[in-house]
């Protein structure tokens, strides 16, 4: 099943020339509505044309279609692949050991991907240098992390949007667990976005939530020890 | 002695920049300009509305007609121009090149068409720009328009000479899928223009 795209008559000349269709027939009715029942008759059609209109536009981009669920690309019988997506929570120890319990034992090999996290405007505008920067620098960061934490990993910048970020990875590297990271609920921008439930929707490669609370790592590792 | 060359790789530039993967240059490029033109037929329409509906200015005034049934005539025509042109990118994307050849210059001719017989109502339409508010709010949207026409027939008459020169194949049209977005963006500025000026 294809994904509905949002309807956009600039970007494609058949949405251009849904637009002329459209226009025609709006147009059209308000000035047969118009010429035969009068200026009150026109002024109705207007108003309930122009709101079903609107109504039609938002309630199609609200809902779009959910691709059908993707798979891996095939990985090597004799290693165990993971494929971690995280952002700023990459440094916690609650991924990392989630990423460990993965990997214990056999031959594995991990794979992060740090989205270009980019605002709105600047991703429509197709200015992505900075987000990727902020990415790659976080991204050397995570992997520094990883590697202290005795997990050895490489990584790659990935999409702005999580899902697509993972598409992509799959497409090449191909993973046999995948593994998101976000912060507790009521901070995870991620989850209020519905990335993990997404995802899961959207790969049949089996999905590993793991909420990594940065603030609560860091208290307990301020707090003072106690000796006996 | 013997020189031994490595194959060169040939660079020139700077590497490509980071682009979104979703929104094509091009496309945007030509959002950004029609956004712009909406905002341009939005003062002169703002200016319409204003004399029209706020001052109460009657529309058209006393003794002064409007050539109704030609600019009808002349809707349908532009209207026409927009299904030939869909049926030129449709036929260019199943790789039907008469197709396309036949839609682009029927396009053309029907554009060209639209064109002449507007400047043929100017001519006799019995009024001038500066007689009053009406009439230079007339000549102002519908010229701007004709102006418009004007770009996308250069624009359609590049894309109609590149088809006959075998240019475009189904994988590779954007030089016709530009010029019928615009085309399509003109033909929707006409109908807002006809329906308003002409017919309310």
């Amino acid at each position: 099943m294809a994904e509905r795209r949002t309807w956009n008559p600039l970007r494609s000349e058949q949405e251009a020339f849904e637009l002329v269709v459209g226009a025609i027939a709006y147009f059209g009715a308000i000035a047969l509505a118009a010429g035969l029942g009068g200026l009150w008759a026109g002024l109705a059609v207007f108003l309930v044309l122009t709101v079903a209109g609107i109504a039609w536009f938002v309630n199609r981009n609200r809902r779009p279609e959910p691709k059908a669920p993707m798979g891996s690309r095939a990985t090597p019988e004799d290693e165990h692949r993971v494929l971690v997506v995280a952002n700023e929570t990459v440094a916690g120890r609650a991924l990392h050991d989630a990423v460990r319990r993965s990997t214990v034992g056999r031959p594995s090999h991990v794979l992060v991907v740090s989205p270009a996290l980019n605002s709105p405007l600047r991703h429509f505008v197709s200015d992505e240098d900075g987000a990727r920067a902020a990415a790659q620098a976080r991204l050397g960061r995570s992997l520094h992390a990883l590697a202290d934490a005795g997990i050895d990993a490489h990584g790659e910048v990935g999409d702005a949007d999580p899902l697509q970020a993972i598409e992509d990875a799959l497409r090449t590297f191909g993973a046999d667990e995948i593994i998101i990271s976000t912060h507790p609920l009521g901070r995870s921008n991620w989850l209020e976005k519905g990335i993990v439930s997404g995802a899961q929707q959207r790969f049949t490669v089996p999905i590993t939530h793991v909420v990594v609370d940065l603030d609560a790592e860091r208290s307990t590792a301020d707090a003072p020890t106690t000796t006996a | 002695m013997e020189a031994h060359a490595a194959p060169a790789e040939h660079h020139h530039g700077p590497p490509a920049a980071h682009v979104s993967s979703r929104i094509d240059a091009r496309v945007l490029g030509m959002l950004l300009f029609i956004g712009s033109e909406i905002m341009l037929f939005g003062s002169f329409f703002t200016a319409y509305f204003f004399v029209r509906v706020v001052n109460h200015y009657p529309w058209p005034p006393h003794g002064q007609q409007l050539p109704v049934f030609v600019a009808g005539i002349n809707t349908a025509i532009l209207v026409t121009s927009s299904f030939t042109m869909h049926w030129a990118q449709t036929s260019i994307k199943k790789g039907n090149r008469a197709g396309l050849q036949a839609g682009l210059a029927l396009t053309f001719f029907m554009g060209l068409t639209f064109l002449l017989t507007q400047i043929a109502e100017y001519a006799r339409i019995g009024f001038s720009p500066s007689d009053n508010a009406f009439t230079t709010i007339f000549f102002s949207l519908t010229g701007l328009h004709g102006m418009h026409v004007f770009v996308g027939l250069t624009l359609l008459l590049f894309a109609t000479i590149r088809s006959f020169r075998g240019h475009f194949s189904p994988e590779h049209h954007h030089g016709v899928e530009i010029p019928g977005i615009y085309w399509h963006f003109v033909d929707v500025m006409w109908i807002v223009v006809y329906t308003t000026v002409y017919i309310l």
